[in-house]
């Protein structure tokens, strides 16, 4: 579904991502691990078209279409969907009126879907205004839940939530992700950022990443290499795999 | 039910201009209707109980020249323009008194047209008397052949009596070539409340004006919310005052300014004079093309025990906000547009729904027109 080719990109005059490769087939889950400031975000923000973001080298594809200059609208009409960390507030700008929006009239019920992740009463609040970290995350998953993206990037979805509101994230990205439908009917995809791995609970993802320095250093199982990281750290973590 | 109003010059863009301005020639949501077309008086008739909708001339004559109010909330030595209006021979205007404990639902209309006039000078008094509730569209706009200059005079004085109620809802259509001087102030006694909304967002040559909200009376409420886009060639030098005289009074001034490349001049002041009251101005500007926004807010307070606060910013469009919703996928012109319209989106507490719903389609016209 999502091929990135020797990815190299810049931020300013920085380049911050180097010789990326990650290949996502359809159905699969991956997680990407890494330390502060590893290119994480930045992987997922070039991926979704941001223009801060310039991409030097390489190339990525999705759907077997070559994305890589087009822009974020495009990608995102195209099926790719992102969960932002920290995504901007937008003063004046209602919940409600950007879900309208972004739905173009695809028959969603706002409503409904805002009342399955609690979101119901923020939909006349100015964009994350005032939004606690759980809230911020709920109006993201809605979002999604409204685009209906076939690849979901997830970066950091638990971060700032508490276990209760985890529960209600994890089982709602679980559903954008069909997980509950049997491994050969499942379609969409997904690349997960976490720290925690709290959100594994709920999607079982199928490969991990290891980033350090704007570089994928290693691959593997993903329970095992957060199990690693967790007893080691990641520069123990890194060097161990790296033998 | 209140009759059409009968415009035999209108021609159908003249119509639709009218409409734009919040006019419903056929009255199916509005109780009365004031019509001035340049100097004549077209129209004028209110068929709520205990609410009277009147020439200027015929006010003066049944309420004994209207002594009690006539240039008492604007003094006539203001400035060039009151001394203007005031030395008419003929004044022109319109009067709109709610009688004690009526109140009207659907709102009353007045439409001030220029068509012809050189200048067009109006001078208005509305009074909502003790426990009377006033609901009125101000509908201001040119015909579409003027196209040779022209300038509005307007004197509005509004008196909100003892528990009594105004919501004034002004949306101005000109043109590029009209200069606009409204004049207005109000007196605001005990319990009164005073709601002033300002849309504009069409070109215009000139507008300048500074209302002035005093609320004398106890636990009184003055709310000012001004909408405005200034177009290349635009000069608006617009403003709200309230004077806190009156001990639990506040007041809230409100603008949301764009530019495109006019220039607006975006002032407010708030006096607190008593212990006891509150105040709070907000003016936030965007810059979209380059042209000028000058917001210069104000707040004086004088005694112990009130409590005033402003806040003002000016800036662009984020570039992080409209990625946020391109990356939704909105192209980058609809997500800009979503934005403004959000910025836009000032809500009135305690204007009713259809006064609302007339400002929204104001700036729903100017989303359609790509802002």
């Amino acid at each position: 579904m999502l091929h990135i080719e020797d990815l190299h990109v810049k931020v300013g005059d920085k380049e911050v991502l180097h010789d990326i490769n990650l290949h996502i087939e359809e159905g699969e889950t991956h997680v990407l691990l890494g330390p502060n400031g590893s290119g994480k975000t930045t992987l997922l923000m070039t991926i979704m078209g941001f223009t801060s973001y310039s991409i030097t080298e390489g190339k990525i594809t999705f759907k077997g279409e070559d994305v890589t200059t087009m822009k974020s609208h495009e990608r995102a009409q195209r099926g790719i969907g992102m969960l932002f960390q920290r995504p901007p507030t937008i003063s004046g700008l209602k919940l409600g009126k950007m879900l309208t929006a972004i739905s173009r009239n695809k028959g969603k019920d706002i409503a409904e879907l805002a009342k399955s992740v609690h979101m119901d009463k923020f939909l006349e609040r100015d964009i994350n205004k005032g939004f606690s970290g759980g809230e911020i995350k709920r109006s993201e998953v809605l979002q999604l839940m409204i685009q209906n993206p076939d690849f979901v990037m997830l970066d950091e979805p638990e971060s700032g939530v508490d276990l209760e509101n985890i529960s209600l994230i994890g089982t709602a990205i679980g559903s954008l992700l069909e997980k509950e439908k049997h491994l050969i009917k499942r379609k969409k995809s997904g690349l997960v950022i976490t720290h925690t791995g709290f959100i594994l609970d709920y999607i079982d993802a199928d490969k991990g990443h290891v980033m350090c320095d704007g570089e994928i250093k290693c691959h593997g199982n993903p329970r095992e290499i957060l199990k690693d990281i967790k007893q080691r750290g990641y520069k123990e973590c890194l060097e161990c795999r790296h033998q | 039910m209140p009759s059409p109003v009968k415009t035999p010059e209108f021609s159908r863009a003249d119509q639709d201009r009218v409409a734009q301005v919040g006019i419903d020639l056929a009255m199916k949501n509005r109780c009365g209707s004031y019509l001035q077309m340049d100097q004549d008086v077209v129209h004028a008739e209110c068929s709520e109980q205990g609410i009277e909708v009147l020439s200027f001339k015929k006010a003066m004559e049944k309420y004994d020249g209207m002594r009690e109010y006539t240039w008492q909330a604007v003094s006539p030595e203001k400035d060039d323009i009151t001394r203007y209006v005031a030395e008419q021979k003929d004044p022109k205007g319109y009067v709109i008194i709610a009688h004690k404990g009526s109140n009207n639902i659907l709102p009353i209309q007045a439409c001030l047209y220029l068509g012809r006039e050189q200048i067009q000078h109006v001078h208005n008094i509305i009074v909502a008397e003790e426990g009377a509730e006033l609901h009125i569209i101000s509908g201001c706009t040119s015909g579409e052949h003027v196209g040779k200059g022209g300038a509005h005079y307007g004197i509005s004085e509004f008196f909100v009596k003892k528990d009594a109620k105004i919501s004034f809802t002004m949306i101005h259509n000109w043109s590029a070539d009209i200069e606009v001087y409204p004049r207005s102030a109000s007196i605001v006694e005990d319990n009164g409340v005073f709601l002033s909304n300002y849309v504009c967002m069409q070109p215009v040559k000139k507008i300048q004006m500074y209302p002035t909200a005093t609320l004398r009376g106890v636990n009184t409420v003055a709310r000012f919310s001004s909408v405005v886009i200034s177009t290349p060639g635009s000069y608006m030098d617009l403003g709200s005052r309230a004077i806190l005289e009156g001990k639990g009074a506040s007041a809230e001034l409100i603008t949301r300014a764009i530019t495109k490349g006019g220039t607006i001049i975006s002032r407010g002041h708030i006096n607190g004079k008593t212990a006891g009251t509150r105040g709070h101005l907000e003016c936030k500007g965007l810059i979209l093309n380059d042209g000028i926004i000058y917001a210069i807010p104000e707040i004086e307070g004088s005694v112990v025990g009130t409590e005033l606060s402003h806040e003002a910013a000016v800036g662009k469009l984020a570039k992080d906000e409209i990625e946020y919703l391109m990356s939704r996928g909105l192209d980058e012109d609809e997500a800009t547009a979503t934005i403004i319209r959000g910025f836009l989106d000032v809500k009135i507490a305690g204007l009713p729904e259809a006064l609302q719903k007339q400002i929204d389609a104001s700036i729903d016209e100017a989303e359609k027109a790509g802002f």
